[in-house]
């Protein structure tokens, strides 16, 4: 079987299980594949012995004939996000720099216990705080697509991009994001794979650097919607570690998707009709809507009033608990320290390593949310931020109450941009890329993206479903009917 | 809500990172930008409306009172940058 990295989860799992394959062989053609893409700095810390050891434990697990996981042997790539035993874990920050975790995030042991392979840890936005992937410490990502004629570096998006670039890329099966704003859904737009955040709760946040709590959800980056859902069932499920992780039963994922999404309301927001929106993505859109009705849905348009207000209020919410989450990095029980001065007491410690350690985009996040917290604001901004994210929430129920099942909107509001060319914008134009993805995390919502087109430069676009909260299954079945008639098979043409 | 240098450097302390007397401005002006974008919120009407606590109702789940954890100082000290006799190191903290 040639070019074993570029299969998906779903076809490596049915080569394993007869035999036509192996674990070891696999992880050698990504870790193959992963050397020779070192210009995409896609894995920052790659674990070869490791992924080997595995590798081998899986194959060995497998010959001696117990259960075997879907996930048994399949290699991935984990965001640095997530804590890795013994393995260099630091949110693409200079301040966890020379961290090694003493312990295991709960998502990343489910994926370990479920038999898979880490290769190694992927690229990210510093502290997930990103859409393009620049702000990390390790240097950009580079998207593997590239504008028609063009050789110009594009974003993979962020902050997931690591995850995002490495899978178009096939240097991995499949691999682990996280999303507060839309850091999972947007960077899969930008890339042409599958990228879903299931409902807050449904995965574990425990021994994932924290963001912003009350919004963070782990989940798979994937080829397919199949992958996804097999993935995302390995990665789900209670932990008594995480308090606001849900007991309730996983369901069959991959059994969910049947293909018949018949008598099924697909709602249109008509509040996602932006100024200045493309024609090209408002035409895959209405195509997208076209493509549930012949698989039998019905169109209803439907009002999301307040989604105006997401992303202003996003940006007290999540600056506002990122500030107290990372007031624990201050270079006493891990990561770096700052040099000191004679004389320096505690706190020109805490302010210089700070200062040294968080990069402009993450030192301005902590500021603004340590604004809006502090007396005489807290009112104005967090408490009126906290009433408005309520107001979004009861959009969407209200919707579903009227019977919508799932909710078709754009992904991303362009395409992959170059990078550098948002630089020089103020922050402001960056944030706008979650425009669509970021209701989603205020509501608590599961949002899939799934590749549908391309445009007329030759990248991806991607739509995203939304559906009702604990409905990943049916959420996925909505998205697998779409990407089969979407038919999208068009993969980056190798360059690197 | 505009914000000024003052301003600025009294939220830079407040969030414990050192800014440059020199990047000041730079800094006020850039944390107005995002406040003006917030500014945005005050359009919505909130009358009668809680704020949001949390994301999905449920009762936080409660345990047995008891100890599940422990000793395991050397773990917890392992990443410091300056641990010393099973402590973690700052530099002096009272005069």
């Amino acid at each position: 079987m040639s070019e074993l990295n570029k299969l998906t989860i779903a076809d490596a799992r049915d080569a394993l299980s007869k035999g036509e394959t192996t674990s070891v062989a696999l992880t050698e053609a990504c870790l193959a594949a992963i050397d020779a893409a070192g210009v995409l700095n896609a894995f920052v810390h790659k674990t070869p012995e490791l992924a080997m050891e595995r590798a081998k434990a899986a194959d060995a697990r497998r010959k001696a004939g117990a259960e075997a996981p879907a996930m048994l042997g399949i290699p991935l790539g984990i965001k640095d996000l997530f804590c890795t035993k013994g393995v260099p874990s630091q949110a693409a920050s200079r301040i966890l720099e020379g961290f090694r975790p003493e312990y295991e995030s709960t998502v990343s042991q489910k994926l370990i216990d479920a038999g898979s392979v880490m290769l190694g840890k992927l690229n990210m936005d510093e502290f997930a705080m990103g859409s393009s992937n620049e702000t990390s410490c390790y240097g950009n990502v580079i998207n593997p697509w590239r504008r028609k004629g063009s050789d110009a570096d594009l974003t993979p998006g962020g902050s997931s991009g690591g995850s995002a670039s490495a899978v178009a890329a096939d240097l991995c099966l499949a691999a682990t994001g996280t999303d507060t704003g839309g850091s999972i859904r947007q960077p899969a737009a930008f890339t042409g794979i599958v990228g879903i955040k299931p409902t807050y709760g449904r995965c574990s946040r425990w021994g994932i650097v924290a963001f912003a709590s009350s919004l963070d959800q782990a989940g798979p980056m994937t080829k397919t919607v199949r992958d996804a859902a097999i993935m995302l069932q390995a990665m789900s499920g209670h932990d008594p570690k995480d308090s606001t992780s849900a007991d309730l039963p996983v369901p069959d994922f991959e059994a969910a998707l049947t293909g018949d999404i018949r008598g099924k309301k697909i709602g249109i927001p008509r509040e996602y009709r932006m100024d200045g929106m493309p024609d090209e993505i408002e035409a895959l859109w209405k195509r997208g809507a076209e493509m549930m009705r012949d698989a039998g849905a019905e169109i209803v348009d439907i009002s999301l009033p307040h989604t105006k207000y997401a992303l202003p209020a996003y940006y007290v919410v999540a600056p506002a608990e990122a500030s107290s989450n990372l007031a624990r990095y201050d270079g006493v029980r891990y990561g770096h320290r700052a040099k000191l001065a004679q004389g320096d007491g505690i706190t020109e410690m805490y302010e210089k390593t700070r200062a040294e350690g968080f990069g402009p985009e993450v030192q301005r996040r902590v500021m603004i949310g340590t604004y809006v917290l502090s007396a005489g604001f807290y009112d104005a901004y967090y408490n009126r931020a906290r009433k408005v994210r309520a107001l979004i929430k009861r959009d969407f129920e209200e919707a579903f109450a009227a019977g919508v099942d799932a909710i078709l909107t754009p992904a991303t509001p362009s395409a992959a941009f170059g990078l550098g060319e948002m630089t020089e914008a103020d922050p402001v134009a960056m944030y706008l890329n979650d425009v669509f993805t970021v209701t989603v995390n205020l509501a608590g919502l599961p949002g899939v993206a799934v590749p549908t087109g391309l445009d007329h430069q030759g990248l991806p676009l991607g739509l995203q479903l939304i559906g009702r909260p604990w409905a990943e299954a049916d959420l996925l079945n909505h998205a697998y009917v779409l990407e089969r008639a979407a038919g999208f098979v068009s993969k980056a043409e190798k360059w690197w | 809500m505009s914000i000024d240098r003052d301003t600025a450097r009294k939220v830079a302390h407040l969030a414990r990172i050192a800014v440059k007397e020199e990047d000041l401005p730079k800094l006020a002006g850039e944390l107005s930008a995002v406040l003006a974008f917030m500014e945005q919120l005050n359009e919505v009407d909130v009358a009668g409306i809680e704020p949001m606590t949390s994301v999905t109702p449920m009762r936080l789940k409660r345990r047995e009172d008891v100890v599940t954890d422990g000793n395991i100082q050397a773990q917890i000290l392992k990443n410091a940058p300056d641990a010393r006799e099973g402590f973690f190191a700052v530099p002096k903290v009272v005069e």
